[in-house]
């Protein structure tokens, strides 16, 4: 099965971190970007570099920036292949977003 | 008779068609055919000289026959069986381990293991949770939906995450035990206890799946002597000829294996408590030591609450006021009504009545209300 695991940032979980701590986090997403079962991952520019589209009244409705004020902030993605539920889950685990006050939601691809 | 080898079966013969067919729902459609053609074949002509093997060849048949005719092509090739399996493989760890999954919610946990494992019906579930049968479908239809779009593993839990999925099970059946007063109709008590005990025998090496056990056996025991025309009878005031000796000796076996496979967490320290509650004199220091290392464990006030009644027993109303005066747990309806009591036997008797009101307020249940009434008249 393959399953879609979307990252969700703690806005400011980075603040107050060295160089060093950043780099060491940047290079366990890349050691889950490079693990067997991931074949795509991407991570974002911040959200307030977003631009968001809406149809009104027939117009297209330009809004600057991320749809909505959240607690979290989508900043990247993995596409990842697994046998089951279980194994992504442990690759899930170690996204460092979850333990830095952020959240991984983990759905399933659509399969054709 | 048909009922009990149902029963027995049904869990047995589910799991083995989720392993064999690598489907939830279509294996439980398959099971549900398989046991109706039984029904009505094996009162007319007797059941077969092996039940359990008949029911999952009819069932595999029955699904390989709808998958034919649905033309969803399994992966792998299904082909008919035409002898029975000397023995059928008991995959129903690895179905409870799946209906328990925490990826479910465990409202979905508690419906599935009881469909599926404990071979109640979507509308006996229903009504144990007083919740409309419409309800309880589209809470196990999304459950097992999900379990198929996002493969939640038929399988038991590697040996790192085992400790944690054991405990989420273990909660779903104590959930089962605690909850189900419903509409009557369905014991959900004995459910719990008769889904514990195949745990049990499942998992032989599990401390913690007999001190729950334990727990639930030692308490059910009781359940006879609990209301008494329509009354809660504290335990104190239980009769004791009403309390189920067998069921409470079952329940010390139990305990004694837990405790012989090391265990100590919560459901033990529980389950000792209870059983120190089915001598014949209680050991209410000893009981009081219980509650404060459960406290420990857990942290909750109640546990201190139920503290106090035994520290009441062995220093007096006073020394237990001071332990509930000091926690914050003014909208539990049993933190007043054991105030209440301490009050009484303190002897103050503006302020008991006071709380008793206070509790007879919070109150949602009949049984509790005629007691809490009759104190009120006494004091």
């Amino acid at each position: 099965m393959r399953y879609a695991l979307l990252i969700n940032e703690r806005p400011g979980s980075y603040a107050g971190m060295s160089a060093d701590e950043r780099a060491a986090i940047t290079a366990e997403y890349m050691a889950i970007r490079h693990d067997a079962r991931v074949f795509a991952g991407e991570r974002l520019q911040p959200a307030d570099t977003a631009t968001t589209v809406r149809s009104a009244d027939g117009d297209l409705l330009l809004t600057d920036g991320p749809f909505a004020d959240t607690k979290e902030v989508f900043g990247g993605f993995f596409l990842a292949e697994a046998t089951d539920l279980d194994e992504v889950l442990a690759l899930v685990a170690r996204i460092p977003a979850v333990r830095l006050g952020g959240s991984v939601e983990v759905r399933p691809l659509a399969e054709h | 008779m048909l009922d009990q080898v149902f029963r027995d079966e049904w869990g047995r013969v589910l799991a083995s068609l989720v392993g064999y067919l690598g489907d939830f729902d279509l294996a439980e459609e398959a099971a549900q055919e398989a046991f109706a053609v039984a029904a009505e074949r094996w009162a007319r002509d007797g059941p077969p000289e092996n039940p359990r093997g008949w029911l999952v060849v009819t069932a595999r048949n029955r699904a390989i026959d709808r998958i034919r005719r649905q033309r969803t092509l399994a992966a792998k090739p299904l082909e008919p069986l035409e002898q029975l399996p000397e023995s059928v493989p008991d995959d129903r760890l690895r179905l409870i381990f799946m209906c328990c999954h925490p990826a479910l919610s465990v409202e979905a946990q508690v419906a599935l293991t009881l469909r599926a494992l404990g071979g109640l019906t979507t509308a006996e579930i229903a009504r144990a949770f007083l919740v409309p049968e419409e309800t309880m479908k589209r809470r196990l239809s999304r459950a097992r939906n999900k379990i198929k779009a996002a493969v939640i593993p038929f399988a038991t839990p590697a040996d790192h995450l085992l400790p944690d999925r054991l405990r989420a099970v273990l909660s779903v059946l104590y959930l089962i035990f605690n909850q189900g007063y419903g509409d009557g109709r369905v014991d959900l008590a004995a459910e719990a206890v008769w889904l514990g005990t195949m745990l049990a025998d499942l998992m032989p090496d599990e401390r913690d799946v007999f001190a729950l056990l334990a727990l639930m056996l030692l308490h059910d025991s009781r359940r006879a002597a609990r209301v008494r025309d329509g009354e809660i009878v504290p335990l104190a005031a239980q009769d004791r000829g009403l309390w189920d000796m067998a069921q409470v000796s079952r329940g010390r076996a139990m305990l004694a294996r837990a405790t012989a496979l090391g265990a100590a967490g919560v459901y033990a320290v529980q389950a000792s408590i209870a059983a120190l509650q089915t001598e014949p004199e209680i050991d209410w220091p000893a009981v009081a030591v219980l509650y404060e290392r459960l406290y420990e464990l857990t942290g909750s006030p109640v546990v201190a609450l139920n503290r106090a009644v035994a520290v009441a027993e062995t220093e007096g109303p006073r020394a237990a006021l001071a332990i509930v005066d000091a926690l914050d747990l003014g909208g539990y309806r049993y933190f007043h009504s054991t105030r209440a009591e301490l009050l009484r036997r303190a002897g103050e008797t503006a302020a008991a009545r006071e709380a008793y009101e206070t509790a007879l307020r919070l109150t949602t249940t009949d049984a509790e209300r005629g007691f809490l009434r009759r104190r009120l008249g006494e004091l």
